[in-house]
């Protein structure tokens, strides 16, 4: 049935396929905006990560050598924020919107004028922001950039935020109106553009746990919202939400915060669960174990995340039985995350695996995924928390679940996607070099962190205590080449672009399963007017 | 800079194979692998915990990645090219269901448990109400047995000297250095043994007894946290937070710790140290605080200008250079050298002032310094970094001024 109805497309892309600026300006189309988002967020991790790579040049050795400690907590801060909102979520929302609509069978997202909109603020939300940093490192006593950590506590960031901090909140609000905008797209798509036959629980599982993602997303991000308009009427309308002098409560900011921030942290994963269960089962030869309770531990996962915002604040002095339900409800949370990572396990077991590029950063990730997981669990014990808590053991365990999680498997996803999108394969030498120098470096990177973090080092520090040196020389030798390495990414891409490499067929893995494949590579322009029939 | 980078490279790589064997007993020896045992019941039953559950992840990290490695081998498609076709196993899934819930319990139990014990600061024989501050802490003694009015507090800055962090290597435009750009290239002195740990007045406490602390802060969110002691409470404006610490008879020693939640510019640069002594020796020391601060400040006039810059050059090392730069250029706060504020007759008045009671972001002085300290760095700024005044500013001239 396809065949017919890409000849068709073939046909309609000829005379409508917009071209030039106003393709990418106007474009309603999901695969173009799916290709904007991607390519933006690539930028943004460039970005972010040249930023990591000045904190790591400050703290090669001690002593302040590069930066001013002010300019060095602009840094950290604005590596986080355009890490996370800037890298890894356009990054999901990108493969969201060039997937979804070819694994259900739908024309296009449900949206499309919408979806434009989702796209097109996020680059002016981030100008702004980092705008605000290059005046700040460029002009002379020029204000600060935003300096309070990409968590913007209270009171640092309201009555002691510079003045740059308004920028940031504008910022703020618009990469939110974005997500929502994004948010809402997927979950009007998944509920009314399925193909005939394409049951919920036929669904590929990217597409639920983005769909729960989705969810997550229009729960928590008018939360953050709300956090900074009360950040904004406490800077200049005279309210005191969060100044205990005025009668607010500068606590009440962090359960706010982290309200919204612990959901955060699931929307920048679950699609990465989604990605993984699809490439695992293509390589392995072997159908996904567990579909149905793969369902259910991403739906499990996602209402416990709403009962453990406060193991974020297990040192601000709340009451004991407080303490002790975040404890328990915390480490509830590993038992679904436990589940997906046996499936993953018995997906491979008794398969029939090759290792090509996108399954080799899946294993990857489900190997340093777990290790994430793991410290995730020691940090749950709160008692142990009080001596791990705001160290680099923490900054240790969530960059092993964002890089080595969530950033390794949206490389499995791009590396295993992008026949389907450029029409040729990506380039293997770069990719295997690509591959091999991001694995050794990012535990080269992360996991002296542990240590250093164990031995006492606090987060978010210029400068430190001469005990931290060795540790923290190999960190930055770790983070100057995992920064390198994502260089070879670039011109892998670039490759892509220019349609330099092997042609792809429509089905280049020969295990993988989906109707994405059922069409042409590189996807036609506009694929499933017609809709297909699921059996 | 090249053969700085090449010696820490060796040094470091040696230092990481060693330090799987040695165990350094003072914290500022080496880092280890591992998380302090500490001095504390606290401390150590926090490390005990820690011990349990890193076994159980470690074993349960490798026994997954043992699988994953075990099936990427055998389960290769040049070993095994007719795949299986499995997908569910009800009895599989229910068992890694509930074997970690199972887990989990048996690490809720013992954490309970030290998690009621630290809750627990009643029976304190010692209170001092600990305030943070950017960049530094005080410590106010509140009560000690029976007294009830003790009346000792003071301030507590980092003492490591400026030159020993301001190693600037790079000047001017993408890398800000703003207020050390004279130092570009210059030698750095050796940094010390305890660098950026040493304080000027460490926190006094008695071995052997139970001392609360009651933490809070004047400006933003900062954490106080000895390592040592087991565990950190964040010190939030306008709340109270308790905690608690008793170190044994014997361990008597200094302990050190770090400002551990982001407050802003200088958060690295507010160092905590704590001077644990026996019984007796905390309350001859104690009683000496308390007559040194019924006594009244010490208004003894300055000899000349030569003994006021020399006190006023070290008041202004630790509470000011921070704000206004070690050569009164200016950064957070604004600048002395050559402005009218510091060389104009008509604002010495208003200078003395500023210091004593505060005006807009900086703070009020007069509880952190002395009238003779306040007058001598008065002095000092409107004699020093060019400036050339010749005022001489009194402890009394200070202690007048309302």
């Amino acid at each position: 049935m396809s065949t017919a109805a890409a000849t068709h497309d073939d046909h309609h892309d000829h005379h409508h396929a917009p071209t030039g600026l106003k393709r990418w300006l106007f474009s309603t189309n999901h695969k173009d905006i799916g290709t904007l988002y991607l390519w933006f967020s690539f930028a943004m991790f460039l970005a972010g990560g040249f930023m990591a790579m000045v904190i790591r040049a400050e703290l090669l050795e001690p002593g302040m050598q590069f930066v001013d400690p002010e300019f060095f907590n602009q840094m950290t801060t604005v590596h986080g924020l355009v890490m996370v909102f800037g890298a890894v979520m356009p990054a999901t929302v990108g493969l969201a919107n060039w997937m979804i609509p070819l694994m259900i069978g739908a024309p296009d997202m449900a949206l499309p004028r919408m979806n434009n909109w989702s796209f097109w603020i996020l680059p002016f939300a981030f100008a702004i922001l980092i705008g605000s940093v290059i005046m700040s490192a460029f002009g002379d006593g020029n204000p600060s950039a935003p300096n309070f950590g990409w968590t913007f506590y209270a009171p640092l960031s309201t009555k002691y935020g510079p003045d740059s901090t308004d920028l940031f909140i504008l910022s703020v609000h618009m990469m939110g109106i974005s997500s929502i905008m994004g948010a809402i797209n997927v979950v009007v798509t998944v509920f009314n553009m399925r193909a005939p036959g394409m049951t919920l629980m036929k669904m590929p599982l990217f597409v639920w746990t983005w769909l729960i993602t989705a969810f997550l997303l229009i729960a928590v991000i008018p939360v953050l919202a709300g956090a900074v308009t009360m950040m904004l009427t406490d800077r200049h309308f005279g309210t005191s939400f969060f100044d205990a002098a005025g009668g607010g409560d500068p606590v009440l900011f962090q359960h706010i915060f982290w309200f919204f921030g612990h959901p955060e942290v699931y929307i920048m994963i679950l699609p990465s669960f989604g990605i993984v269960s699809a490439i695992i089962p293509a390589f392995a030869r072997k159908p996904l174990f567990g579909y149905a309770s793969m369902v259910y531990a991403t739906a499990s996962i996602a209402l416990l995340s709403f009962v453990v915002w406060a193991h974020h604040m297990f040192t601000v002095g709340m009451p004991l039985a407080g303490t002790l339900f975040f404890m328990y409800m915390t480490m509830l949370i590993s038992v679904p995350t436990g589940v997906k990572v046996f499936n993953w396990v018995a997906t491979m077991w008794r398969g029939s695996m090759s290792f090509e590029l996108p399954m080799k950063w899946a294993i990857a990730f489900v190997v340093l995924f777990t290790c994430g997981g793991l410290s995730g669990l020691m940090l749950a014990i709160t008692p142990v928390d009080f001596q791990y808590h705001d160290t680099y053991f923490v900054v240790a365990h969530f960059h092993y679940v964002l890089v080595t999680g969530a950033i390794f498997s949206i490389f499995a996803a791009a590396y295993y996607w992008l026949p389907k999108w450029s029409g040729v394969m990506p380039n293997k030498t770069l990719g295997e070099l690509h591959f091999w120098n991001s694995l050794i470096s990012a535990n080269l990177l992360f996991f002296p962190m542990h240590f250093v973090g164990l031995a006492g080092m606090p987060r978010r520090y210029a400068d430190y205590a001469l005990q931290f040196a060795d540790y923290n020389f190999w960190i930055s030798i770790g983070g100057f080449w995992f920064g390198l390495s994502q260089l070879l990414f670039l011109a892998v891409a670039v490759l892509c672009a220019m349609k330099k490499g092997e042609k792809a067929p429509a089905k280049p893995w020969d295990g993988a399963e989906g109707l994405e494949w059922e069409v042409p590579s590189p996807a036609p322009f506009h694929t499933y007017d017609t809709p297909p029939v699921v059996k | 800079m090249q053969s700085t980078l090449f010696h820490r490279a060796a040094a470091g790589l040696t230092s990481l194979m060693i330090s799987g064997m040695t165990f350094a007993s003072d914290w500022t020896e080496r880092s280890d692998l591992d998380l302090r045992p500490g001095v504390t019941q606290v401390s150590q039953d926090i490390q005990d915990l820690h011990t349990t559950v890193l076994w159980i992840v470690t074993v349960i990290g490798l026994l997954v990645f043992g699988l994953i490695v075990y099936s990427m081998i055998r389960h290769r498609r040049a070993k095994n090219p007719n795949p299986a076709t499995f997908h569910e196993n009800v009895f599989l899934e229910v068992l890694w269901t509930v074997i970690p819930f199972v887990i989990l319990i048996a690490m809720a139990v013992p954490a309970t448990r030290v998690l009621v014990q630290i809750d627990d600061s009643a029976e304190s024989e010692l209170t001092v109400k600990v305030t943070g501050y950017r960049w530094k802490w005080s410590y106010e003694y509140l009560t000690y047995e029976d007294d009830n009015d003790i009346g000792v507090s003071f301030f507590s800055n980092l003492a490591t000297p400026p030159e020993q962090y301001n190693n600037p290597v790079l000047s001017g435009g993408l890398f800000p250095y703003g207020t050390a750009k004279e130092l570009v290239g210059k030698e750095a002195p050796e940094k010390d043994h305890n660098y950026q740990l040493e304080v000027d007045n460490k926190l006094v406490i008695p071995s052997g007894q139970k001392v609360r602390f009651l933490v809070t802060s004047d400006d933003v969110i900062h954490s106080f946290w000895i390592p040592d002691f087991g565990g950190k409470k964040d010190a939030i404006p306008g709340f109270v937070n308790e905690m608690w610490a008793k170190v044994p008879e014997g361990k008597e020693g200094t302990y050190y710790g770090q400002c551990a939640e982001l407050c802003g510019k200088n958060h690295a640069f507010m160092p905590i140290a704590v001077e644990v002594v026996s019984q007796d020796e905390f309350k001859t020391w104690i009683a000496e605080e308390k007559e040194k601060a019924a006594s009244g400040p010490d208004l003894t006039p300055f000899s000349g200008l030569d003994q006021a810059m020399e006190e006023g050059k070290q008041v202004y090392a630790s509470a000011c250079a921070l704000c206004h730069g070690a050569n009164g250029e200016g950064g957070i706060g604004l600048p002395f050298a050559g402005t009218d504020f510091s060389t104009k007759p008509e604002y010495l008045n208003e200078h003395i002032d500023v210091l004593v009671n505060g005006r807009a972001a900086m703070p009020a002085f007069k509880a952190q310094l002395t009238p003779r300290q306040i007058a001598a760095v008065v002095t000092y700024e409107r004699n020093a970094f060019g400036n050339d005044t010749g005022d001489l500013i009194q402890p009394a001239d200070v202690n007048d001024h309302e």
